[in-house]
């Protein structure tokens, strides 16, 4: 894996790596070398599995990670790349040229997220939500029980015994 | 509201190059609301029918939710359902039961309502699973309904997550002694308290492009 | 095979974006779906077909009918409260969901789980993949007509959930595999009576193969029909049985064995043509290989020893920030869990990587094309996806 960042750094200003396992590694790399990234991955070195795309929101930074999780097969290896993308009108380039699957991730983010990826097919679409009037629900200042209190009706007597709380309470009663 | 484009009003060039105009939700759907069905007009007759209806029951195969796993044992020999008059059918048009097998996503709350309304009277509902009757391991999710009752006409619930083959057997069994009873007014609920369910189903379902009533 | 005549003049065009060019208005092609309340529909989703005749030209996948936002439930739960609900999210085949979870937890935490759990924790996943195949093949011989089929692989997955119930006390949830080792051992003479499943579960697929692979009407309408070229395996991303039938030996318990599948002696299963029939072979002849693993990991496993592996307070655990991908290889290809952690107590990001995902949209859509709308229920059934692990 090193003799792998060794010659991606020569080629791309990647960020710090992460060595997660043996054969496991996430590299940052910069939004707009994300795709001369991934095409030489797959094509000089053998990365052609496409395994995932999602996004991470990380809200205090005002930024999403998007990882790319590649495989190798006859390596058994795997490589993350990490793309940092603006939080707000985020876009990224479509990749579903280098992988057609990539099309369907896609329109998840599109639709979970906010994020868009211009040209990339259907992606005007719904895909799992219908008429979905709030913000995208998987980002992080999306409430899903106060949205769910608002819009759907509870029936009455359910109560919630939080683990942590309910333990307070019954080895602390005092409130201490 | 948006309406899909090809549920509207429009003008259509058939096959043999004559144009006609095509309105989709008056031509194709029927819009009068549902009806009370009265009782028989004797009380014998009536148990007759009752009697008649618990025995065969036959169900929607329109698996909702997770519950639907543990429909394929129940056609087996081992829990062999189909000696209690129960056997599943493939269109709604042929059904009088429906189990609504789990959480209720909002797009699949849509297509429920419409099977549904298309299944004939007298007709009947189950909930299956937890998450039926107050959400269950969903009570917080953004797209699953909390309550079956507010927007189907519910007759009997079976709790679990999910419920053992043996658990849907006894709730046969119960819909059948309520249907002999005469107390499976599920269908007659829902027509007469058919605005109120009408809101509650826009409410939760926010892009309504069909007719308030199809069958 | 000549199914269909090699005149392209009624076919569509395509425009300069490369879409059809599909005119409904002219009455030429016509609008069909397919589900969600169809039999012929592997569960609870749909496919919009545009035909031509009776030709397949254009088909789309819909998905999203069962979606319950697990990946955002996730985010709101603490570690130990996110195990009971990982299960939900495939409902034939759940322990790859626990196992996946608690591998990616384990790692995170720096927790290594007992060896006497690694063991257990196989043996949970191969019963689970035998149940899993046992359901596909019943569903594939439905999809054709040949009810009869159903019945027998149901009764003998019921022998294996009865295994399951004994070991785990839930016949299809079972919540066992958490975060730190399992929650028990093997009950008593478990051995025997999960060795008389085996040999029922052996029997049934002897009587499948006579009944089922060697019936002539299941031969013509699955040999040459839906086949997956090679060159599309890596663009499409197919795994596990659909690219083996295809010829390559993929399979993650052999390229990157984890639990102890290193210590297990078998061979991936490997067909050629890549038709359904080819794929519907595969898938049964796995079985068999599941079933010796089984026989191999009854008679090596330890007895005794820790089950579980100490973990911290559950109330308040939490895990240092990181990321990390698991996978392990299900009955439909690769499986797999991303969990991102931020050092607070609750997950920062779940992201499951289900086989169908890629299988179901993609996959099917380029497939679908150019066949038969008889055969539309056989080839989405033989590409063995379960739309929950789609839209979670």
């Amino acid at each position: 894996m090193r003799a792998l960042y060794d010659r991606l750094k020569q080629l791309f200003p990647l960020g710090e790596p992460t060595w997660q396992r043996p054969d496991l590694a996430f590299v940052t790399v910069p939004a707009e070398f994300l795709r001369p990234a991934l095409l030489h991955l797959r094509d000089r070195e053998g990365y052609t599995h496409l395994v995932l795309l999602t996004a991470v929101d990380w809200i205090e930074d005002e930024q999403f990670q998007l990882t790319y999780l590649l495989s190798n097969r006859t390596q058994a290896r795997d490589i993350g790349l990490r793309a940092m993308i603006p939080r707000d009108a985020a876009t990224m380039a479509s990749i579903h040229e280098l992988w057609p699957t990539a099309a369907t991730y896609q329109r998840e983010l599109r639709e979970m997220f906010g994020i868009d990826f211009p040209g990339s097919p259907r992606i005007e679409e719904d895909f799992i939500l219908e008429g979905w009037n709030d913000i995208p629900p998987y980002r992080r200042d999306f409430d899903t029980l106060k949205y769910a209190e608002e819009n759907y009706s509870q029936r009455p007597g359910r109560e919630t015994h939080d683990p942590a709380t309910h333990m307070k309470q019954q080895l602390h009663p005092d409130g201490r | 509201m948006s309406m899909k484009p090809e549920l509207m009003k429009r003008m259509v060039k058939g096959p043999d190059g004559v144009e006609f105009e095509v309105e989709p939700l008056r031509d194709y759907f029927c819009e009068a609301p549902p009806t009370v069905m009265p009782a028989a007009y004797s009380r014998i007759v009536e148990d007759l029918f009752n009697w008649a209806r618990a025995e065969s029951l036959w169900i929607l195969g329109f698996g909702t939710g997770c519950g639907a796993i543990e429909m394929r044992p129940l056609m087996t020999p081992r829990f062999d359902a189909y000696r209690f008059g129960v056997q599943w059918r493939p269109t709604p048009r042929q059904a009088n039961l429906f189990i609504i097998s789990g959480y209720l996503s909002t797009k699949t709350l849509k297509r429920a309502i419409r099977s549904y309304e298309q299944m004939q009277n007298p007709k009947y509902v189950i909930g299956l699973g937890s998450c039926t009757i107050n959400g269950g391991m969903y009570w917080d999710s953004y797209n699953t309904i909390k309550r079956l009752d507010d927007y189907l006409p519910v007759d009997l619930y079976i709790a679990g997550c999910m419920p053992r083959p043996e658990a849907l057997l006894a709730g046969f069994q119960e819909l059948k002694t309520i249907i002999r009873a005469g107390k499976a007014e599920g269908a007659n609920k829902y027509a007469e308290n058919f605005e109120w369910y009408k809101a509650n189903q826009k409410r939760v379902i926010h892009d309504w492009d069909m007719p308030d009533y199809n069958w | 095979m000549d199914m269909f005549p090699p005149d392209r003049s009624q076919y569509p065009a395509r425009k300069a974006d490369g879409t059809l060019d599909i005119d409904l208005a002219s009455g030429k092609y016509l609008k069909l779906w397919q589900g969600p309340n169809h039999p012929g529909i592997t569960g609870n989703m749909s496919v919009e077909l545009t035909v031509c005749g009776d030709e397949v030209v254009e088909g789309k996948t819909h998905v999203g009918y069962l979606h319950r936002g697990f990946e955002k439930l996730m985010e709101r739960r603490s570690f130990i409260q996110v195990f009971p609900i990982v299960c939900r999210v495939c409902v034939p085949e759940p322990d790859f969901n626990e196992y996946c979870y608690a591998a990616a937890v384990e790692e995170l935490a720096g927790i290594r789980s007992p060896e006497r759990a690694d063991w257990i924790r196989t043996l949970i996943l191969e019963m689970g993949r035998i149940n899993s195949y046992m359901m596909y093949l019943g569903g594939q011989a439905g999809a054709l007509g040949l009810g009869v089929i159903a019945q027998w692989t149901t009764y003998a997955r019921d022998l294996m959930l009865d295994r399951f119930e004994e070991l785990t006390g839930a016949r299809i949830y079972h919540m066992f595999i958490l975060p730190g080792g399992v929650r028990d051992g093997l009950p008593d003479g478990f051995d025997q009576r999960m060795e008389e499943t085996l040999r029922e579960v052996e029997r049934t697929l002897m009587d499948v193969f006579e009944v089922m692979f060697r019936n002539a009407v299941f031969k013509k309408r699955t040999v040459g029909v839906g086949v997956i070229d090679p060159a599309w395996l890596e663009p499409y991303g197919v795994t596990g049985p659909n690219a083996r039938a295809a010829g390559v030996a993929k399979d993650v318990r052999r390229d990157q064995p984890y639990l102890v599948y290193s210590r297990l002696d078998f061979e991936p299963v490997i067909g050629h043509d890549s038709d359904i029939y080819t794929r519907a072979d595969v898938r049964r002849r796995d079985v068999l290989v599941c079933v010796d693993l089984i026989r191999q990991m009854l008679a090596r496993m330890p007895r005794s020893g820790p089950l579980m592996a100490e973990i911290p307070n559950v109330l308040h655990w939490k895990i240092p920030r990181g990321e990390t991908y698991i996978r392990g290889e299900c009955s439909r290809g690769e499986y797999g869990y991303y969990l991102v952690t931020d050092g607070s107590g609750t997950p920062r990001r779940i992201n499951v990587r289900g086989p169908s995902y890629t299988h179901a949209v993609a996959l099917l859509e380029r497939m679908i094309v150019n066949v038969n709308i008889s055969d539309v229920a056989a080839l989405m059934v033989s590409l063995h996806t379960y739309p929950p692990e789609i839209e979670r």
